[in-house]
């Protein structure tokens, strides 16, 4: 093997794609985030509806986006690897089970296992009803757009599908507390001055957007109600 | 003070283990915990019982020979090695349910005893200076180091390399250890020669023994009984990605 696959498929390569991606992952929910919110500020939709139809047609957010599935698989698998890696280091298991560390770091398989199932669905919701063509035409200013707001909307007049966002968004919430602050420590970025300041910004950005995001489906099953 | 123990008990490596309970009478709570252990030996081998073998040095808290899982914790509930752990420590009455350290790098001997030759090959791949005699020897004292250095790399020297992050740690890893090495050495200039090469072949090393990868849970250093910090994780990274980033082999 390579000096490179040898530095990737080591634990701290392993670790250090696990950090990049998802780094980029974290800056994928901001952006994904600003979208959404025309959610709340046009309740006409058509903000939301013209959104979606540029993105859906620009090539360069055509690219970014494939890279996006790709960092989300490569997130995935990495996290596979290691956690059997990591399974097969322990052996035996103790019967009494040591709690000196944050119940979200012992747990991020877990509470991504969780996310994962969240993105199935809301990819199936969603992304997959536009991608297949079995939205309704609506018209603005004489061009026709696909009513993905339509589509949002009828979702979250749905009490069980708008409870399920915001329980796996509350979960989230606990994956990036430890996800944000440890992707930098892996990668090595450990200093007296910018440490603290990674882990509060760690804190506030693990509690606000998740909380944004939710606020979304609950603000529209509101709205229905 | 009366105690009930539930004690791991394994013939030797390839055997199935399990926990074998025992009642204390009569424990000075002034007593070590490794006394405790002594004090239950002393019974059972009044009784011709085979005595619960657990692994012990000095009993100064300075050897890193002493391991068990006590509680939930290794070295149990006081940030010390268990030698340096006293029965004030608990009630009368108290359920202690002792473990050996649990990783498959660390095979278990006989009851508590577990063998931990694969910390000793993780030093061997790197963990060292090299010493090239040739008349070149140099005063100690001649390369000037500045303190803050020689303070970090001090903290990072005094791992006793008991293996309490390796059991402490969830995935079984050994980051703690090997970064406090990898730091202690790489700060200093007599190390910083072998750095890179130091760094690559240490986690070469972890990685064939089988620890787990490191999940920044710093579980480890809440338990380290040197309380070695996860400033060292870090530097390990930083150290090891630079190393094969740019270092000469292949």
């Amino acid at each position: 093997m390579s000096w490179l696959t040898d530095t990737l498929t080591s634990t701290l390569g392993r670790k250090v794609i696990m950090s990049l991606t998802g780094l980029f992952l974290i800056l994928f929910l901001v952006v994904h985030l600003a979208g959404n919110l025309q959610l709340i500020t046009d309740p006409t939709g058509e903000a939301f509806n013209v959104y979606a139809h540029t993105m859906a047609n620009n090539p360069l957010i055509q690219v970014v986006s494939i890279g996006n599935f790709f960092f989300i698989l490569l997130h995935i698998i990495t996290s596979i690897m290691l956690t059997m890696k990591n399974k097969k280091a322990r052996g035996v298991n103790y019967s009494v089970g040591g709690k000196s560390s944050t119940w979200a770091s012992r747990n991020m398989g877990a509470l991504g296992t969780v996310i994962l199932i969240f993105l199935v669905v809301h990819l199936k919701g969603f992304w997959f009803k536009s991608k297949s063509g079995q939205l309704e035409m609506i018209e603005y200013g004489g061009v026709e757009y696909g009513d993905l707001y339509g589509v949002v909307n009828a979702a979250y007049s749905n009490i069980w599908y708008t409870l399920f966002y915001v329980v796996c968004m509350g979960l989230m919430a606990f994956h990036l507390s430890h996800g944000f602050q440890s992707a930098f420590q892996t990668l090595g970025l450990n200093h007296k001055k910018y440490t603290p300041i990674i882990k509060g910004v760690g804190k506030v950005f693990s509690i606000v957007i998740p909380i944004a995001f939710a606020i979304i489906p609950i603000w529209m099953f509101a709205q229905n109600a | 003070m009366n105690l009930k123990l539930k004690i791991w008990r394994q013939e030797n490596a390839n055997s199935k283990g399990g926990f074998e309970e025992f009642q204390m009478k009569d424990v000075s709570v002034d007593s070590s915990f490794l006394e405790m252990l002594d004090q239950l030996n002393y019974q059972l081998e009044e009784e011709g019982k085979d005595p619960i073998h657990f692994d012990h040095d000095c009993r100064e808290g300075i050897c890193g020979m002493c391991s068990l899982y006590i509680n939930g914790e290794p070295h149990g509930p006081t940030q010390t090695t268990t030698c340096q752990l006293h029965m004030r420590s608990f009630k009368d009455g108290d359920t202690i349910v002792i473990e050996p350290w649990r990783a498959t790098a660390f095979p278990v001997v006989k009851d508590l005893v577990v063998d931990r030759t694969s910390f000793d090959n993780i030093i061997q791949a790197g963990g060292y200076i090299s010493v090239n005699t040739g008349g070149t020897t140099s005063d100690a004292n001649e390369i000037l180091i500045p303190k803050e250095v020689a303070n970090e790399a001090m903290d990072a020297a005094t791992c006793i390399g008991c293996g309490a992050c390796v059991a402490a740690c969830k995935n079984a890893s050994a980051m703690l250890f090997v970064s406090a090495k990898v730091s202690h050495l790489g700060l200093l200039p007599q190390g910083k020669v072998e750095a890179k090469k130091r760094a690559e072949n240490m986690v070469a090393q972890m990685d064939a023994e089988g620890f787990g990868a490191c999940t920044n849970t710093g579980a480890c250093s809440a338990q380290c009984p040197k309380e070695i910090s996860l400033t060292n994780i870090a530097r390990l990274n930083r150290e090891y990605l630079s190393a094969k980033f740019t270092s000469d082999n292949n």
